[in-house]
């Protein structure tokens, strides 16, 4: 019998080497005159150890990473098919205790199954949710998010159940379920492992989503910076028109649902939900006013769901298993796992997905090791471009979304980015600025204007310029930002900049604290 | 550059299979930008009328979209991330390595019209910080002489 060996497809693997190492292990074997099955796989998300090959044993899957090419004759002379030990050796993959110690329900299959093959999905508990749901009357199937306690994972985290509600009550023979998948905040790839990894999964989602609400077609809005995503995406909807699982006659329901992939062209704004349906319908990416609000009145004037990748594949699961069952995870009103991703300058970078309520501490030290580049951490910013900044003495806040807004920062979509003390926060706080004037969709004066005088203000103060009067000149300016903007992009600029500000007033050349207030 | 008659008749294949989509523009666009690398501004009257647009809304659509570009790129385009995540492993100095060893700022064409350079703002790839890509191929943890062996490959390529 041939041995079956894993190498992830993931594009962060392949960033690292994984196709060559794939394609050395194929040269080898043949050459050597062995019989393997090479599969591609989604990646378990442990990156340190990526490219990550595991091998198929008596006693379960043996790793071995990080792996590169020129270790692969060594591998086979080592009698990594049997599972033998080497110096790329990490023993069995499930025991690792990075994966042991995590609660993975939306990426259950991650890492472990080829991501474009149907017949697994399903052997691996694939479209049962979905089973479920087409015996189920659309209101109850919203009962069971919205009992799930999910909320949505975009950066919002406005609950989904009532989100779905809205729709659902909303009569319209046309109605659209659009999955957000810009993924443009930096520090976050749990979108994209979920795309490139399990794309079935999302695909199962989307069409629960349409059973519940009555709507018929779907569209997932991808960054173009995806294209690993997009070829996966497209595969899967293919397969899953071929198996009915998309289409007319969804596993003869007589339901139908349509499912299509079209790609954004670069403009973070356009991850903003009314932003994206614009940019959907063909227009310049302009923030749209609320109400009316996109469940009414949204995609080309209909109803719309518009959810985030992982609310929508975290969907399957809680038709699988009950809302209940999603809910008993967490804590507070923060319900289910968060896909946390840890990136920057962290000695473990991945993804980790657990329960509500750990200390961001536990994340950074027991997961992540501590920086990389074994400095001590000096910052790091949550949720993205938009996250605040928090010092060492705020790394004992829950990962909860009430108690993150407890201490003015965010979780938005779970991205952390870890910095040493060789940052200067003076300068990640002009970026912030930059960033926001590079990426305004232009409507609001105070984000297109404000965002570049704003860079400039605080060039003056690294340039040690009148530090005095430009201080608050700069707290002035962000107090425009949030009190001016239509959109979080304006009106959450200032998290990073003022955070920066409070936390690190040294970086802007004020030497103690009650003077930068 | 294309041919003109070459471009236009691509731009009419192009925008007849997809002006019937809803929200056409977006995919018609990228349709003229994958064959031909840009969308050049004389493709704008046609997509306009296909679509009973205004010539300045298609222009207003392309301008908006930091993606699109009207101007033929380098035979490769490097992406190199900017964003926190690969600031915190030394993006910087890789971005001042790449400009020198180019010689080209940010959207630049090098004069032998073999590489242009775009910044691109996460590549969903910070856990292996910093990040490019080129073309559709990605790189992550790039160090100066990661970028100079890629560079150099391609050169000896093309
Ligand atoms: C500037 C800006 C950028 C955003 N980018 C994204 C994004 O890339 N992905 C996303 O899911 N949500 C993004 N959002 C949030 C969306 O507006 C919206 O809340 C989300 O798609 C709703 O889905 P959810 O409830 O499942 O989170 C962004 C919001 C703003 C203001
Ligand atoms: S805050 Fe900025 S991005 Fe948001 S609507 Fe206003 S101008 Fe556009
Ligand atoms: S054109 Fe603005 S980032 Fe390239
Ligand atoms: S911040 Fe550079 S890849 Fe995400």
């Amino acid at each position: 019998m041939s041995t079956t060996i894993y190498v992830p497809c993931d594009s962060s693997a392949i960033s690292l080497g994984a196709d060559r190492v794939a394609a050395a292990i194929a040269y080898e074997a043949e050459k050597r005159g062995i019989a393997i099955q090479l599969i591609r796989n989604g990646s378990r998300g442990l990156f340190w150890l990526e490219p990550l090959v595991e091998v198929v044993t008596g006693k379960g899957r043996v790793g071995y990473g990080p792996v590169q090419v020129s270790d692969v004759p060594g591998l086979f002379d080592a009698a990594f098919l049997q599972g033998e030990p080497h110096h790329r050796s990490l023993g069995l993959i499930e025991e690792l205790d990075y994966l042991k110690k995590q609660q993975r329900l939306t990426f259950a299959r991650i890492g472990k199954t080829d991501p474009v093959n149907l017949d697994e999905y399903v052997i691996n508990d694939g479209y049962r949710g979905l089973t479920n749901a087409l015996s189920m009357a659309p209101q109850d199937i919203v009962k069971h998010v919205t009992d799930s306690g999910l909320r949505g994972r975009g950066g919002a985290a406005f609950p989904t159940g009532i989100k779905w509600n809205t729709v659902l009550n909303t009569p319209d023979e046309q109605k659209y379920i659009v999955c957000n998948a810009d993924e443009g905040d930096s520090g976050t790839f749990s979108d994209r492992m979920v795309m490139e990894g399990d794309p079935f999964v999302l695909i199962e989602g989307m069409t629960i989503a349409g059973l519940a609400v009555g709507a018929t077609q779907g569209y997932i809005y991808l960054r173009v910076e995806y294209p690993h995503a997009h070829a996966a995406l497209n595969t899967a909807i293919e397969k899953a028109y071929q198996a009915d699982y998309l289409g007319n006659n969804i596993q003869s329901s007589g339901k139908k649902f349509d499912l299509e992939v079209r790609l954004g062209a670069g403009a973070y704004i356009c991850g903003e939900e009314t932003s994206l349906m614009e940019s959907l319908e063909g227009k310049r990416g302009l923030v749209r006013f609320k109400p009316p609000l996109p469940a009414i009145s949204g995609l080309f004037g209909k109803p719309t769901v518009i959810n985030n990748v992982i609310s929508l594949a975290s969907v399957p699961i809680i038709l699988d298993k009950g809302g209940d069952y999603y809910r008993n995870f967490g804590m507070g009103r923060s319900r289910g796992t968060l896909p946390v991703q840890l990136a920057g300058n962290i000695k473990y970078p991945g993804l980790v997905e657990l329960a509500f309520g750990l200390t961001l501490r536990e994340l950074l030290y027991d997961f992540g090791g501590g920086s990389a580049t074994g400095r001590p951490i000096r910052a790091v910013q949550v949720g993205g471009p938009l996250g605040a900044y928090l010092p060492e003495s705020q790394f004992d806040t829950l990962v909860d979304y009430e108690a993150f807004a407890g201490i003015w920062a965010v979780l938005g979509h779970g991205g952390i980015v870890v910095f040493d003390d060789t940052v200067d926060m003076a300068e990640m706080a002009r970026y912030s600025m930059e960033f926001c004037a590079i990426e305004s969709c232009g409507k609001c004066t105070p984000c297109r204007i404000g965002s570049t005088r704003g860079y400039e203000v605080i060039d003056d103060i690294i340039n040690g310029r009148d530090v005095n009067k430009n201080i608050p000149l700069l707290r002035d300016l962000c107090d425009t930002l949030l009190n001016g903007s239509l959109c979080a992009l304006g009106g959450m600029t200032p998290y990073p900049v003022l955070s920066a500000l409070n936390h690190f007033p040294e970086d802007f050349g004020i030497s103690d604290k009650a003077n930068a207030a | 550059m294309t041919e003109p008659g070459i471009m236009l008749s691509t731009v009419q294949d192009i925008t007849t299979a997809l002006k019937d989509k809803p929200g056409a523009l977006l995919p018609i666009l990228h349709g003229v930008q994958d064959a031909l690398g840009y969308i050049p501004v004389d493709s704008i009257p046609h997509i306009a009328k296909a679509l009973n647009l205004s010539r300045a809304e298609v222009h207003g659509v392309i301008s908006f979209y930091h993606y699109f570009r009207d101007t033929p790129p380098g035979k490769h385009t490097i992406h190199l991330c900017r964003a926190e995540s690969c600031q915190s492993r030394g993006s910087k100095q890789l971005e001042n390595h790449v400009k020198n060893k180019l010689a080209i700022d940010f959207h630049e064409t090098t004069p032998d019209g073999k590489f242009s350079l775009e910044p691109v703002y996460c590549l969903g790839n910070c856990a292996c910080s910093p990040a490019m890509q080129i073309g559709n191929e990605i790189y992550g943890r790039v160090s100066p002489d990661l970028f100079d062996n890629a560079i150099n490959e391609l050169r000896e390529l093309a």
